[in-house]
């Protein structure tokens, strides 16, 4: 580990001689001293079905509402929850993540959402991403706002979106890159990217001039990394499609020690209407993707290794799904979901939150959970306690997050 | 490699060296606000005029606006309809059958997995054309079938292996074939075994074979898979096809101009359906009319009214029978003064939104999925009086009280300023003076919100053709496309490559999720992945790597000079001149015209207008 990351210091140091080594390189091999964290944000596109997701078997509600579609108390078998602490348990298409919850490096906070009433998507990821639920008109992302200001320029791969385009979270006056692919981030003929480099160096025109070399600069940065074979470490295996790539690319740029600082990504198709579950609990819509979801994120925790402890991931969806099934053995969209927090900082292995219950009088508007805690609560205690800036009402304007301990 | 054939440019060294200064001096953004009272060089009007009138200057462009005068160039642009139309055009477009349909037939003919379902189980209405009708038909069986299979399984897993469909000969010319032997092979295919293999392939290589079958074919493909995504594809081909061909060049700049202000989501729900109307009708025949009516158009077009809620925005007290209370909904009321006209400072207060939001209680859609046309419902309506910006509407005005509001908005003095300023940001530069954007607010003002008129006092003003806003804005995304792809003159079979590479470099056609539309800024399109994108996008279409474009390199000469004039249709800037110049005395590799083109597309020098 040691000699893999000083090697790709001291190639980044070499890339710009050492003595024109810019702040934001020194800062990044120095990270360690910071104690900062790299934040990764997961957006789960298309509301996830928490109560699927993170079975609450404990509450006799759970199964009165979803007669054909409810995950069966933990028997111990792959067709039902995964215990995790008597009254929760995970879908079991998650066990991929029962011995991360266990080693203590994974958190749950129930009943977490927005507290804006709308059931659109579009309007509902919008708050979220906005970081401002029943705000139309602010202009940037949460996550762009999360980032601490710093002297000196800072790194060009400080704030990186593995998608093709930059989404809501990260727009913003800070620099963000948007990027389907390591790989692909690169002038594609390497003899014109040398002729392009000495355009924009030499151009008169400030703007373009300035664009230039940071794109320049993170051209190279990327390349150093995209110069190091990359397989993953303690025999971690990444799933196949976009979002375990998406996460294997985001632990390449962390273990790199580019000055990452966050990273988002999406993983979409959680709109269960129908067919959310299959004729058995381990089949169907929702077990698939949860399948994909859980193996990407303990791939990713294990290639990680050590360097956990530097990195703390959030998992949010824009909405949780009704309470009570639909005709079509699935759900329709709801209020409160389930939130991941995992980190080697994070006290793990517990289920956070108050549980409002699933009984009539409980339900939110009759029919879905109620949100206890904001999601802010949780993004603002990672953004303070792991980016290390304190300015909350800047990231969370008009809302000041309770901290709910995690950290 | 000596004794490969290779083009290598002649250099003519004295020449290309020549001028270097005069270009460097002529070329950069001016800073000074002093700048706008300064005016450009004589010769650098009638660029100036086609870098911001027209999505960029084709070959020949200059000389034929030096040769028709300036002056009446401008005015034929003011009048489209002077114009005659690009014939070529008319071919392009006639193929996209959703862009002409009504907002019901739409739905009808491109029904999305839900509508799908509900046909099923008869619960929709089938298409009025009897082609369209059996097509859908035959894909609510296929929907049948499927659904009768396995109830668990999430996506359809019946796919035919690639093996099963073609000869091993057949992959082989799929995958290294020259284009003519593609379009061969996939000509013989009958349609359903093109299916088949489209639905076999992976997502990114289905556009592979996109570019080598015909339009209709290409929608089919599209529609046998998702219906809807083929409205998708017929917006942003139009968009492509209008902007690259069209002779009313000022016109479709307008029209990309209004549809952002006036922006609308494809992907919120029912949108889908809803756009192709909403442009064509709401936007299209208004950008040079009069504001008032452009206002109007939008405020009851179904898009609008879907995309900003207030078709669910109903009176507290007046909920219908059997529906779930609503109440009212503010989000268009707030975005109409904030965005559409007043503008964020035009001086409104929260009280204003509220009670703009009673005003349109009522406006609504009659089913948005399924018939999608305007209705006013009485009763939904709030019935008391309100006060908008001062004014008092009495009660009992029903549906009127919305178009009360409407022409208090669009007359208002914080309107015309906005607008204005919102217009010379666009087309004069990212901080325009305040002294041009009060000319063009007083014509407004005097000219009941006439759009020409206004554009005229833009046009004529001396901050037009100042120094200051010579070369002062940066390409959009969009603008970077396209102006490339007539700079090369490059013919366009299969507009939806350039609509994916306007995506990748930041700007998805019709998909801009905020009311705000997509900025006009520089900075928010200069940043690193952006650069990259454009860059390859340069080299990718210099190098007639899109599918479905074709460049003709033959026009231009060993000389590098005449290359870069003949897609910059002026000098280069001094540092672009010297790295081409570095990679020409490099030798050891090839350096070719369509190299040099792609450096110059991709140059500091092509990203400003």
């Amino acid at each position: 580990m040691h000699t893999r990351r000083f090697f790709f210091k001291s190639s980044a140091a070499a890339m710009f001689g050492f003595g024109a080594m810019p702040g934001w390189l020194s800062r990044a091999a120095s990270r360690t001293v910071r104690g900062r964290k790299v934040l990764v944000a997961i957006f789960q596109r298309g509301a996830v079905d928490g109560l699927n997701m993170v079975v609450p078997f404990g509450d006799p509600n759970y199964y009165a509402l979803r007669p054909a579609i409810a995950i069966p108390k933990p028997d111990g078998t792959g067709e039902s929850a995964i215990d995790l602490d008597e009254f929760f348990g995970l879908h079991p298409s998650l066990a991929a993540l029962k011995p991360v919850y266990d080693s203590k490096v994974l958190a749950i906070v129930e009943a977490a959402g927005s507290p804006d009433p709308t059931r659109s998507h579009f309007d509902a990821q919008d708050y979220m991403e906005s970081g401002t639920p029943g705000r139309k008109a602010t202009a940037d992302g949460w996550l762009n706002r999360a980032l601490p200001q710093v002297a000196g320029r800072p790194s060009p791969v400080r704030a990186v979106s593995l998608g093709t385009a930059l989404p809501r979270a990260l727009r913003g006056h800070n620099d963000a890159l948007a990027m389907s692919n390591l790989n692909q981030f690169q002038v594609r003929e390497a003899s014109a990217s040398g002729t392009f480099e000495s355009m924009y160096e030499g151009a008169l025109d400030q703007t373009m001039k300035g664009a230039g070399r940071e794109t320049f600069e993170a051209l190279k940065m990327v390349q150093t990394i995209q110069r190091q074979p990359y397989a993953p470490a303690n025999q971690a295996r990444y799933p196949n499609g976009r979002f375990g790539q998406a996460l294997q690319q985001i632990a390449r740029l962390i273990k790199a020690d580019v000055g990452l600082e966050v990273a988002f990504t999406d993983v979409g198709g959680w709109d269960t209407h129908v067919n959310e579950v299959g004729a058995r609990p381990s089949q169907g819509q929702l077990a698939n993707l949860l399948g994909n979801f859980g193996q990407s994120l303990a791939a990713f925790q294990q290639d990680l290794g050590d360097r956990m402890a530097d990195v703390l991931v959030v998992t949010m969806s824009e909405f949780g799904r009704t309470a009570r099934e639909n005709g079509n053995r699935g759900t329709d969209h709801g209020h409160a979901n389930v939130m991941l927090v995992m980190g080697g900082d994070v006290r793990g292995g517990k289920v956070y939150g108050d549980w409002p219950g699933l009984g009539p009088e409980q339900l939110y508007e009759e029919r879905d959970l109620a949100v206890t805690t904001d999601f802010r609560d949780v993004l603002g205690e990672l953004v303070a306690g792991g980016l290390g800036n304190r300015d909350l009402a800047a990231v969370f304007p008009g809302y000041t997050p309770r901290f709910r301990n995690l950290l | 490699m000596h004794g490969q054939m290779r083009f290598i440019i002649s250099m003519r060294s004295s020449r290309f060296a020549a001028g270097f200064l005069a270009a460097a001096m002529a070329i950069q953004p001016a800073m000074a606000a002093a700048s706008f009272q300064q005016k450009m060089p004589k010769d650098r009007e009638v660029l100036h005029a086609l870098d911001r009138l027209t999505f960029g200057p084709r070959p020949g462009d200059v000389e034929r606006v030096e040769q028709i005068g300036l002056k009446k160039w401008i005015e034929q642009q003011l009048h489209p309809e002077r114009i005659s139309e690009n014939p070529i055009l008319a071919g392009k477009l006639a193929p996209l059958e959703s862009l002409t349909l009504s907002e019901a037939e739409t739905v009808r003919r491109y029904p999305p997995q839900q509508v799908i379902a509900a046909l099923a189980d008869g619960r929709a209405p089938l298409p009025a054309d009897p082609k369209a009708r059996a097509a859908v038909e035959r894909l609510v069986a296929k929907y049948k079938a499927r659904k009768g299979m396995d109830p668990g399984a999430g996506e359809p897993e019946s796919k035919t292996p690639i093996t099963d469909i073609l000869t091993r000969p057949q992959i082989m010319t799929l995958r290294r074939g020259t284009p003519d032997e593609k379009r061969q092979l996939l000509g013989s295919l009958g349609p359903g075994k093109l299916d088949d293999l489209f639905t076999a392939l992976p997502r990114p290589q289905r556009q592979g074979i996109m570019a080598f079958v015909p339009t209709d074919t290409r929608r089919k493909l599209l529609w046998l898979n998702a219906p809807p995504a083929v409205i998708n594809y017929d917006l942003s081909e139009a968009k492509v096809y209008r902007a690259v061909y069209s002779e009313r060049q000022l016109q479709e700049v307008l029209a990309d101009f209004w549809f952002n202000h006036f922006n609308v989501f494809f992907d919120k729900g029912a949108d889908r359906f809803l756009l192709p109307a909403y442009e064509r009708d709401a936007i299209r025949p208004h950008v040079l009319g009069k504001f008032r009516d452009l206002l109007g158009a939008t405020a009851k077009s179904p898009a609008m009214l879907f995309y900003l809620d207030n078709w669910q925005s109903v009176a507290p007290d007046r909920v219908p029978r059997g529906r779930r209370a609503r109440g009212l909904n503010e989000n268009y009321a707030r975005e109409l003064m904030e965005l559409h006209t007043l503008g964020v400072d035009g001086g409104y207060t929260q009280k204003d939104v509220t009670e703009v939001a009673r005003c349109f209680t009522g406006w609504t859609i009659k089913a948005p999925r399924t018939d999608g046309g305007y209705q006013y419902n009485d009763r939904l309506h709030d019935r008391g009086s309100k006060v908008v910006l001062g004014v008092t509407i009495p009660a009992g005005g029903g549906e009127d009280d919305g178009e009360r509001v409407l022409d208090i908005l669009a007359h208002h003095p914080s309107t015309a300023r906005f607008i204005s300023r919102q217009l010379a940001i666009r087309f004069v530069s990212d901080d325009p003076p305040a002294a041009l954007v009060d000319r063009m607010a007083k014509t407004w003002m005097k000219k009941d919100g006439d759009l020409r008129a206004v554009m005229k006092t833009m046009l004529e003003s001396k901050e037009f053709w100042s120094e200051g806003s010579l070369r002062a804005k940066v390409k959009t995304p969009f603008e970077m496309v396209i102006s490339a792809v007539r700079a090369m003159n490059a013919d366009v079979d299969f507009a939806f490559p350039l609509a994916n590479q306007t995506a990748q470099l930041g700007q998805p056609l019709y998909r801009k999720i905020e009311p705000s539309g997509y900025s006009s800024l520089s900075v928010d399109w200069v940043n690193s992945a952006a650069l990259v994108s454009r860059m390859n996008f340069a080299m990718a279409l210099a190098q007639n790597r899109i599918p479905g474009i074709a460049v003709d390199m033959s026009r231009f000469t060993g000389d590098p000079e005449q290359v870069a004039k003949s897609i910059l249709f002026a000098d280069i800037s001094p540092a672009t001149r010297a790295a081409i110049q570095k990679a020409l005395d490099t030798n050891d590799q090839p350096v070719t015209p369509a190299l040099v083109a792609g450096l110059l597309l991709g140059s500091p020098d092509f990203q400003r207008k």
